[in-house]
């Protein structure tokens, strides 16, 4: 059968990184095809590109042999591409025939032809196997269904390709099973479906094809699934050259810093329990949404707890807010510098002491030299590029602004453990290593520390001890000596079949 | 740009616009720059004055305060009402100030604590207060009985009334309260990312309490001075105040999203406000224009405001 769907040479470039370099690959007619690689991999730039989101910078898409020109999502409506997000695109307060017919309800001078609005939808809905009544809103869907109808949608509007970004990861096991037979339906129709996702048994039980993504590269291309293996996608998702630009070395651990038992919150049902020395850096790693911010942040008392306790020291510390965790010396570097971290609109200098200004300001009257001491020692010392510390935080790069970050904590003295969440995400080489060094150098000073990271190479390169995270438990405690890329993504992906157990136990 | 382009979008713009307004004021006017007039200016901008620097951290913070006219109304009326009752003025001035804690710290409570939003929570407090303040006076005007009373509004310290040397106190002390001090720097920060804020170790809770506690108590100092001047507790004295103090701190340069504030802004808001009035009660333009023309310099206060984010943005 014929190519219908063809990426030609697609690049994709943002500040810092170059998301996709010369991707190029095409899909048949008629054929589900899976789109894998790890975080970061280009995947979602990819579909935010065939989406009309966003332009590639060079490159092209033909869609049955025609060269595609779109600039904007409605572009892409029209030449039937439909990219299906894992944040669902629906009004819940409007019904299910309304939401399909959304922005070209049918009627005359403004006044809605009820008939032809639900008559049209539950043909269609019958026709694609989609059981769910039109007439009611789709507030009360459960995300399973409210996914169909999401797919419905497509369909409503002659999609021809139709990208599903991760549509399992928020559905039963029973709910997959659905949007697998509708998908199988949709196949026969002749429609080209992209699908991402990290689940291999999925990827397996559904796909014609595959493409592997890698640092924005097309790391390979399998016209036909049947021909690799599970293994084989997995060293091709990870195998790269390791260079060393992490600068790890041996440090000598001590006690028993920090000690987590039995932790656990709304997001995070799981109890999870682990523990770090003096002087080690634990690296946690997991996928997109394996919970692992959600620890932390739990650690950190910024969301609050179900149970569990927190230790420092071998001191349990009885209250869960982000003051008194500060008092306790544990802080956080979040994993969202905008929105969690900076405070846009204000200088380095009160972004560095917000939290330590309270230790030279008796009776809450901020002393404006130690303030300006304080932030000046900490530029320099963290080596953050500025030409004052009066500048506004928002002027500065990503790499200075995590700096001014840890300068906040360091600022505070007496911080015995610091968690700090994609520590370089958005960052670039050169500030990268810089803030390595910096959590050795605090490492070696006795601090204990825990890395968050969705990049493997950077857990790899930089941490003492992984624990491997997945959908909410940790599923490995791996040391040093035993780090192997292909064991600790295979510890970090999903399997379907342990999934299907669990949740038909909690049905029980 | 060029030079005055820079001079008027940059840090002190509005500072410039407003002395160059001032002089040309000064010059054409007759009788504007008499120590006659420009004491009775600054006594009409008193309330507003007062009660804008409170607004000013309630704005900085990201909140947002409805119920200070009903509460300078209702603290007014309840200090000339404990005082004719007691025969004490600081009886009367401590009441007041309960009062006016008291409805500042439910705001507070309701809006920290319970999570709903500022604008809805003072919409129906303005009306709550406003709805007692009537309630207690059955509607009338109490009368003040004490003659005292009226001398901490007609007093004089170095030829210039108390009301005055209280907004200029006032001015100082919060000018220093936002800049100088922890709470008035958590304020800006938890008004330029309350979530950083809260991760950074900031109460916010419990700054948005006190924040408009203080409001609730500064409220009740504007209306105790507002009931001696008008020598009586008036149920619907300050209508329509929160909109002259709003309007007094955007003019001044405060973000309506937070994050940003300066006195100095503020204070030139509130003097804005005043000398427009001002004159256009010399000129007897009628007061149905003076709506219009206050309306007028908001918007175009906001406008240059406008300009002056977006100047810094390209220069960043």
């Amino acid at each position: 059968m014929q190519d219908f769907l063809e990426f030609r040479t697609i690049s994709k470039g943002y500040p810092g990184v170059q998301a996709l370099s010369n991707v190029s690959f095409s899909v048949r007619k008629g054929a589900v095809h899976g789109l894998m690689g790890e975080n970061g991999a280009g995947k979602s730039t990819l579909i935010r590109v065939l989406s009309g989101d966003q332009s590639a910078d060079t490159g092209e898409i033909l869609i049955d042999g025609a060269q595609q020109h779109y600039r904007s999502v409605r572009d892409a409506f029209h030449a039937g591409v439909i990219v299906i997000h894992q944040e669902l695109q629906l009004v819940p307060e409007l019904t299910v025939a309304e939401n399909l017919w959304l922005g070209r309800f049918p009627g005359k001078a403004g006044v809605i032809d009820r008939q032809q609005l639900t008559g049209v939808v539950s043909k269609k809905l019958a026709e694609i196997g989609i059981d769910v009544d039109p007439s009611v809103k789709v507030a009360s869907l459960s995300i399973g269904e409210r996914q169909m109808v999401e797919i419905a949608k497509a369909v409503m509007l002659d999609a021809r390709v139709i990208a599903l970004d991760e549509p399992t990861s928020s559905l039963s096991s029973r709910e997959s099973e659905i949007l697998f037979s509708l998908i199988d339906r949709l196949r026969a129709n002749g429609t080209v479906i992209l699908y991402v996702s990290h689940r291999l048994d999925e990827i397996f039980r559904l796909c014609d094809s595959l493409t592997v993504l890698r640092d924005g590269k097309l790391a390979a291309h399998h016209p036909d699934i049947s021909k690799v293996t599970r293994d084989q996608i997995i060293s091709e998702m990870v195998g790269r050259e390791i260079a060393n630009i992490w600068g790890w070395r041996e440090r000598s651990l001590g006690q028993e810093r920090l000690r987590v038992e039995n932790i656990s919150g709304a997001k995070l049902r799981h109890p999870i329990s682990f523990s770090v020395r003096r002087g080690e850096i634990l690296g946690f790693f997991g996928l997109i949404g394996a919970g692992r911010s959600e620890m932390a942040r739990l650690v950190y008392g910024a969301d609050a707890r179900n149970g569990g306790t927190v230790s420092v020291d071998g001191v349990t510390i009885t209250a869960d807010s982000p003051p008194h965790s500060i008092r306790s010396g544990i802080v956080l570097c979040p994993e969202d510098r905008k929105f969690d971290g900076i405070v846009q609109g204000r200088s380095i200098e009160e972004n560095m002491t917000i939290s330590s200004r309270r230790h030279f300001s008796p009776f809450g009257i901020i002393n404006p030299k130690k303030e300006g001491a304080l932030a000046d020692k900490f530029i320099a010392k963290l080596r953050v590029r500025t030409p004052s510390r009066r500048q506004d935080i928002i002027n500065l790069s990503g790499g200075n602004q995590q700096k001014v970050i840890l300068g906040r904590w360091l600022s505070e003295e007496g911080v015995k453990v610091l968690m700090i969440d994609e520590p370089t995400r958005g960052i670039d080489v050169g500030a990268k290593s810089e803030i390595y060094e910096i959590l050795y150098e605090l490492a070696a000073d006795g601090m204990a520390i825990v890395v968050i990271s969705s990049e493997l190479p950077e857990v790899m390169g930089i941490a003492d001890r992984i624990m491997v995270m997945c959908e909410g438990r940790i599923a490995a405690d791996i040391p040093r000596a035993e780090f192997d890329e292909r064991r600790i993504l295979a510890a970090a992906l999903p399997d379907v079949q342990n999934a299907n157990t669990l949740s038909h136990a909690q049905v029980r | 740009m060029t030079s005055l382009k820079k001079l008027l979008l940059g840090e002190q713009g509005l500072v410039v616009i407003f002395a160059l307004a001032f002089l040309v004021v000064s010059l054409t006017v007759p009788n504007f720059l008499t120590e006659r007039n420009m004491l009775g200016l600054l006594q009409s901008v008193v309330t507003i004055g007062i009660v804008a620097c409170t607004m000013m951290f309630c704005l900085a913070s990201r909140d947002f305060d409805l119920s200070v006219g009903s509460t300078v109304a209702f603290s007014g009326m309840v200090a000339v009402m404990a005082s004719n009752a007691t025969g004490s003025i600081l009886l009367g001035l401590v009441a007041a100030l309960i009062c006016g804690g008291l409805v500042g710290t439910v705001n507070g409570v309701v809006i920290a604590r319970f999570r709903i939003n500022a604008l809805i929570t003072t919409l129906a407090t303005m009306q709550i207060v406003r709805g007692l303040a009537l309630i207690a006076s059955d509607g009338r005007a109490v009368g003040i009985n004490d003659p005292s009373f009226y001398q901490l509004a007609l007093s004089r310290f170095l030829g210039i009334p108390t009301p005055i040397w209280v907004m200029a106190l006032f001015f100082v002390a919060f000018g220093f309260l936002l800049n100088r001090t922890v709470f008035g720097k958590n304020t800006l920060a938890i008004g330029g990312n309350p979530e950083a804020s809260r991760l950074a170790g900031v109460d916010v809770a419990r700054m948005r309490i006190w924040i408009f506690a203080l409001q609730g108590l500064v409220c009740a100092v504007a209306g105790v001075l507002l009931a001696s001047r008008i020598t009586s507790g008036q149920p619907n004295a300050a209508t329509g105040l929160e909109l002259s103090v709003i309007s007094a701190c955007v003019l001044g340069g405060v973000s309506l999203a937070g994050g940003r504030a300066a006195m100095t802004g503020v204070i030139v808001g509130v003097l804005i406000m005043g000398i427009a009035e001002n004159v256009m009660n010399l000129l007897n333009i009628q007061a149905f224009y003076q709506y219009v023309v206050r309306g007028l310099i908001l918007l175009m206060a906001v406008l240059l405001d406008n300009l002056r984010s977006s100047a810094a943005g390209r220069r960043a």
